[in-house]
């Protein structure tokens, strides 16, 4: 059931290797090429803003690991869900979430895709089919796969992709999950976006099973590794695990070895690993390596691409403006949407 | 009218629910094959089949968290917990998921759900087996806790629990299941945060919820004969708490205990007491006094549970305290 795990993607990935007898349209790379930069720009925008005080709260950036989102996505249907947990700006954007709503949520403003109640690490779009942004490591492995049994249960041929880091995958949450989700056959696919690093504690250190492809052994689970730096081989493994899951055959894992080029979150040193090693992901860009290909088979003009850098940059300017404009939720807001019921009796003291 | 089981009664509540709407399903450990280890879900594998009555393994947190994650996709999960004290390893989904998708989602996603399952004391069963869990659920906003006292109650609060759009949490008892009592033969809906008056009194007003309410129902009898008439107040739900039915009966009988199954701090008897001197203070001749489980884990000998549990004995002093005939 389970394949082999693959080489290391850090030996895979050659710059514009699969240009010349890709199986992928012009259109799939362009759109790869846009909404990754626009991910990338997005955050590194969020950063900034994030040291300059503009918004509060933790902050965990997906730089680098953007080819997961853009494979993942190019290879599902827009009636499919999407569940990951707190590092979770680049999955809406992904699924096409207007970025002024993902700032405003990080501004903690009323106009945020969440009203201001979630910020960075709880957004949502129930329109595309974004279920969270969930705080609690692993609490999305259970729920997401929950997300899915609904979907059998209905008889759709909708499939969810349940993400997480590889800090999760040592969760009982994703053991205990694991285990319903095969013997049931749920229409899941779960996504390790495996950047080696929980926190600052890499796999190595917390596991003697440090393939994590195969956790799913000893569940039945088919399951395998793929390079995280390549939207054409995610895509790839995405369709596959999708066909799997919509002809009634259960649930899929894949460890996606990807990097994420920036701290956890806003506040760590980086003591764990070497600038050289972050330096050899990087020069495995999945951004770059879409333009590569983009211009050996000039698809698109210096102008066009120009067009498509303007239009990224334009979107994250205005999507700042739009959340420093917006207002705070105001004080009511505190006691709506915390039960669907409209007359809940809260207790209201001094 | 008709004389049915507690369990019956609960089960003729999910029945009927999963009857009339096909998004309720209800899962858990034994609850199909096995007929429920407390035989709450007999026969419903045969009728619905085991799309709708589903049996898990032992994985409190995962299939709590499957749930959870289903009621978000649009279905009406029942979840039956052995006990709530396993279910303490759900905690997680219940308190972090369930209680908060809404607010965190900004109003997108809602969990109606029902998590459902023995709770407190059952007899010689030891610490871990044998919690109260009214206090710490109903700490919680987001969720509502229901705690039912009789088969009445319980049929038709389940069933308004298993329609509300909310996470609910259902406490009942192990030692409840084969209580009788009568039910009328057609539907009914209890609402959700309403007290219930058991015993009409006037010099005293006990407010107590769940099973231990019968010690109540003991005590009135034997105060009765004393010439000191009690009013039983039935909380039914401690999340939202029915504080005017509490209140209103104060003013009338100027004195209160509260009998509560669990432990005494930050409990629900904390709760009724603040709100008392709160609301109530010009109206009290007594302080607010309160029998409850002693401050110590649960233990094994028969001598400890009737050194910790409330009973008879205790009400009584504590009534007769609030009258100054001590």
């Amino acid at each position: 059931m389970a394949t082999k795990a693959v080489a290391k993607p850090s030996k895979t990935t050659k710059k514009s290797s699969v240009a010349s007898k890709s199986k992928f349209s012009k259109e799939t790379y362009v759109k790869w090429y846009k909404d990754m930069l626009l991910m990338r720009r997005f955050e590194e925008k969020a950063g900034q803003l994030y040291i300059q005080q503009k918004f509060g709260g933790f902050c965990h950036l997906y730089i680098g690991q953007e080819a997961i989102v853009a494979g993942t996505v190019s290879g599902s249907r827009p009636t499919d869900s999407h569940m990951t947990a707190y590092r979770d700006h680049a999955h809406p954007l992904g699924l096409g979430t207007d970025p002024r709503v993902l700032m405003a949520e990080l501004y903690g403003r009323t106009t945020g895709c969440s009203k201001g109640k979630g910020g960075s690490m709880h957004f949502f779009d129930k329109d595309k089919n974004f279920m969270g942004g969930h705080g609690i490591v692993g609490a999305q492995i259970p729920m997401g796969t929950g997300v899915a049994f609904a979907e059998k249960y209905n008889e759709t041929d909708n499939v969810v992709f349940v993400s997480m880091g590889d800090g999760a995958v040592r969760q009982g949450a994703l053991h205990e999950t694991f285990n319903m989700a095969v013997n049931w056959k749920l229409p899941v696919i779960y996504i390790i976006e495996n950047n080696n690093y929980a926190m600052g504690t890499s796999v190595e250190r917390t596991t003697n099973v440090t393939d994590l492809s195969k956790i799913g052994l000893s569940y039945d689970i088919p399951s395998k590794s793929v390079n995280g730096m390549s939207p054409e081989a995610v895509h790839e493994a995405i369709e596959e695990a999708c066909d799997r899951a919509r002809r009634g055959d259960g649930p899929t894992l894949l460890d996606i070895r990807t990097y994420r080029y920036k701290g956890h979150s806003m506040s760590d040193p980086q003591k764990y690993r070497t600038k050289e090693e972050v330096a050899e992901w990087q020069a495995k860009d999945p951004i770059d390596h879409c333009l590569d290909v983009i211009k050996e088979n000039k698809w698109l003009t210096d102008a066009e691409i120009e067009e498509i850098n303007n239009w990224v940059k334009k979107e994250v300017e205005e999507s700042v403006e739009f959340a420093e404009n917006s207002p705070y939720p105001e004080a009511h807001e505190l006691y709506e949407d915390v039960y669907k019921q409209t007359d809940y009796p809260y207790i209201k003291e001094y | 009218m008709k004389t049915v089981q507690f369990r019956e009664a609960l089960r003729e509540a999910m029945s009927e629910e999963m009857r009339r709407d096909k998004s309720v399903f209800l899962l858990g450990e034994e609850v199909a094959e096995y007929n429920g280890a407390y035989k709450v879900s007999q026969g419903m594998l045969d009728e619905f089949g085991p799309k709708r009555v589903i049996d898990t393994p032992i994985a409190e947190l995962g299939f709590a968290g499957i749930a959870v994650g289903a009621s978000m996709n649009g279905l009406r999960p029942i979840v039956e917990f052995m006990t709530w004290n396993f279910a303490i390893l759900a905690a997680d989904q219940i308190i972090n998921s369930a209680a908060k998708m809404l607010q965190m989602s900004g109003g997108q996603y809602h969990c109606p759900i029902v998590f459902r399952g023995g709770n407190g004391t059952a007899g010689q069963l030891g610490a871990t087996h044998s919690q109260s869990f009214e206090a710490f659920y109903a700490h919680v906003p987001g969720l509502k806790v229901i705690t039912p006292s009789n088969p009445y109650d319980a049929k038709g609060l389940l069933k308004a629990a298993i329609r509300d759009n909310d996470p609910v949490v259902f406490l009942e008892s192990e030692k409840m299941y084969g209580d009788k009592g009568e039910i009328p033969e057609g539907e009914y809906i209890i609402p959700i945060g309403v007290a219930d008056i058991k015993r009409a009194g006037t010099d005293v007003t006990i407010v107590s919820f769940g099973k231990i309410l019968k010690v109540a129902f003991e005590a009135a009898e034997l105060l009765e004969k004393e010439g000191i008439s009690c009013e039983i107040i039935d909380l039914r739900t401690v999340r939202p708490i029915d504080y005017a039915c509490v209140v209103e009966s104060v003013k009338k009988t100027n004195r209160c205990v509260v009998l509560e199954e669990s432990w005494p701090l930050a409990s629900i008897s904390s709760e009724i007491s603040y709100h008392l001197q709160r609301y109530a203070f010009d109206h009290l001749d007594a302080p607010v006094m309160r029998v409850t489980q002693t401050d110590t884990p649960f233990a094994f000998s028969p001598t400890l549970i009737d050194e910790a549990l409330p009973n008879v004995a205790r009400l009584i002093n504590a009534v007769k305290a609030t009258l100054y005939r001590n």
